[in-house]
């Protein structure tokens, strides 16, 4: 695959107090790549996929998606902070999805996916509106539009979710751990929709622990463990042939 | 009383399990109600027999100084409150803002005003002029405190301001209620903060704020009363000025607590509408 680079991270470093949560992590995702961030818990998986967006700052090193350099500005050999404003503007063009779906449980489904583009982006809220019924159709709740969240059930929150983040018409999305907090029944129809999103071109980055996914939807696989990227590449061979023991080790213990 | 143990036949088991229910007779629920039922038939009956004139009562409830208290009263809880909401949510704002000189603004004006009684603070404000006799920024305006700070002003100020410091506190654990990973939500859509507050927040935190915002209110009403101190004219200082004059004390007080009630039960059922507009979404969860 040789089209544009959409995200690139260069040593990045996160700690949170004495923990380094984050020790020089560098990673490229090309457009059209859907790429899965696999590793145990406390690896520093969601961290990096939160620094993307700016749900956390980094301490050092930098991050650009969509050709820009993330919540900095460069003035000569300085990087000066963004305003509150200018984050706003950068993440909509980055859409997350949550492990817990954070769906507003005051609106509807509708309501969800509108709200964004009627609010941030000025669109009118009937061209909204008629964009929002197409998404939810496109996540097979085009029924459930009037239906608050609550009134759902996981897996329907979590399509919901994955709407709300489509209608900012995002060149990104980032998954974090999007079916780990669904019953077992329920996690096939949010994966379902993450690949017809996957087959559509979106690039994706998605922290997960479905090994059927990384290994049958995602492009390329990265493994982190205490809070390094130990191992980055096609998916194919990172899952079956890893470079670094400690991927096989992680490989052997979830697959049994 | 017949034997409850288990029988050796399962024939016999099967008649018992046919047998009629029979609730459980509460006799001691009875005889407590009784004696407080005997206990209030001999209140009411105190007070009708009592030495209140009750067609006095009757007479002065819709006297047009009355009415005219009633509205006053309205009034002044309709502008405190607005007061004091505007500046709870200032404040509460401020505690959360993560600006520490706003935030400790903020704490010490919490401090003050809740701490000083209500009437000592309306006291204060209607004698501001004994310590600032004029008010105004030198060379563009001017004027007497005396004439700005009216009973209106006064009691307004007054019960506004101390008000605002227990309502930010109100406000304050709305929006601590409000999951974190709903601002998250939000910022991933592009909002700004003060849009996360006004679209997402407070409107989530609003169910939480209502009931105990209602609550105030309500004392809100009541409290206003102590504004017939400084000779604002409402229910209560006109009921005294009214008895001050034809001696029928205990009469005019039953026409104002009558109508501190009638305003406080109207108040209670607008604020059940209002619950109900907030609980929008979530499964009503009304008992334990």
């Amino acid at each position: 695959m040789t089209s544009e680079i959409l995200v690139k991270a260069v040593d990045v470093c996160k700690s949170f107090g004495t923990f380094k949560a984050l020790q020089d992590v560098s990673l490229e995702v090309r457009k059209g790549e859907v790429s899965c961030i696999i590793g145990p818990s406390g690896s520093g998986k969601s961290t990096f996929l939160r620094c993307i967006n700016l749900l956390e700052r980094i301490d050092s090193g930098a991050i650009w998606a969509n050709g820009e350099l993330i919540g900095y500005r460069r003035d000569g050999n300085k990087l000066y902070e963004m305003s509150d404003a200018e984050i706003a503007r950068q993440r909509r063009g980055i859409g997350m999805v949550f492990q817990r779906f954070n769906l507003f449980p005051h609106k509807t489904a509708l309501e969800n996916v509108v709200e964004g583009p009627v609010q941030v982006l000025g669109e009118s809220p009937k061209a909204a509106r008629d964009h929002a019924l197409e998404l939810l159709k496109r996540v097979g709740l085009a029924d459930k539009a009037g239906s608050y969240p609550a009134e759902l059930s996981g897996g329907q929150q979590q399509r919901v979710a994955i709407a709300r983040a489509m209608g900012m018409r995002p060149s990104l999305i980032l998954f974090d751990e999007p079916t780990s907090a669904l019953d077992p029944e329920l996690v096939a129809e949010v994966l379902d929709v993450m690949n017809d999103l996957a087959a559509s071109g979106m690039t994706m980055i998605v922290v997960t622990h479905e090994m059927g996914f990384a290994r049958n939807v995602s492009n390329t696989v990265a493994f982190m463990d205490g809070g390094r990227l130990i191992e980055h590449g096609p998916s194919a061979r990172v899952l079956t042939q890893p470079d670094n023991p400690r991927t096989a080790d992680f490989l052997k213990a979830v697959q049994r | 009383m017949t034997d409850t143990t288990l029988p050796q036949s399962s024939r016999d088991a099967h008649d018992i399990a046919h047998l009629e229910l029979v609730p459980r007779r509460h006799v001691g629920r009875m005889i407590f109600a009784a004696i407080v039922l005997l206990m209030v038939a001999l209140l009411v009956r105190a007070f009708v027999v009592g030495q209140i004139e009750w067609p006095v009562v009757g007479q002065f409830l819709f006297a047009p100084v009355i009415i005219q208290g009633i509205w006053n009263t309205l009034l002044m809880t309709v502008a405190a409150m607005s007061l004091g909401i505007a500046l709870g949510v200032l404040i509460a704002i401020m505690r959360i803002s993560g600006n520490p000189v706003l935030e400790y603004i903020a704490l010490v004006y919490v401090w003050i005003f809740r701490g000083a009684p209500a009437l000592l603070q309306l006291l204060l404000w209607f004698n501001l002029a004994l310590i600032f006799p004029t008010m105004g920024i030198p060379g563009l305006f001017e004027f007497n405190t005396v004439e700005v700070m009216t009973p209106f002003v006064a009691a307004m100020l007054g019960l506004g301001i101390q008000q605002g410091a227990y309502t930010s506190e109100v406000v304050r654990s709305g929006l601590l209620s409000v999951d974190a990973g709903q601002y998250e939500a939000a910022r991933t859509i592009g909002m700004t903060g003060m849009q996360t507050l006004r679209r997402i927040v407070l409107p989530q935190a609003m169910r939480v704020m209502v009931p105990p915002v209602g609550n105030e209110v309500i004392s809100m009403v009541k409290l206003t009363s102590l504004a017939s101190v400084i000779q604002y004219s409402e229910i209560l200082h006109n009921a005294q000025v009214i008895y001050y004059a034809n001696t029928r004390v205990l009469e005019l007080l039953m026409v104002a607590s009558f109508w501190y009630l009638a305003i406080v039960t109207v108040l209670s059922l607008i604020q059940s509408r209002i619950e109900r507009y907030y609980a929008r979404g979530t499964r009503g969860r009304t008992t334990i």
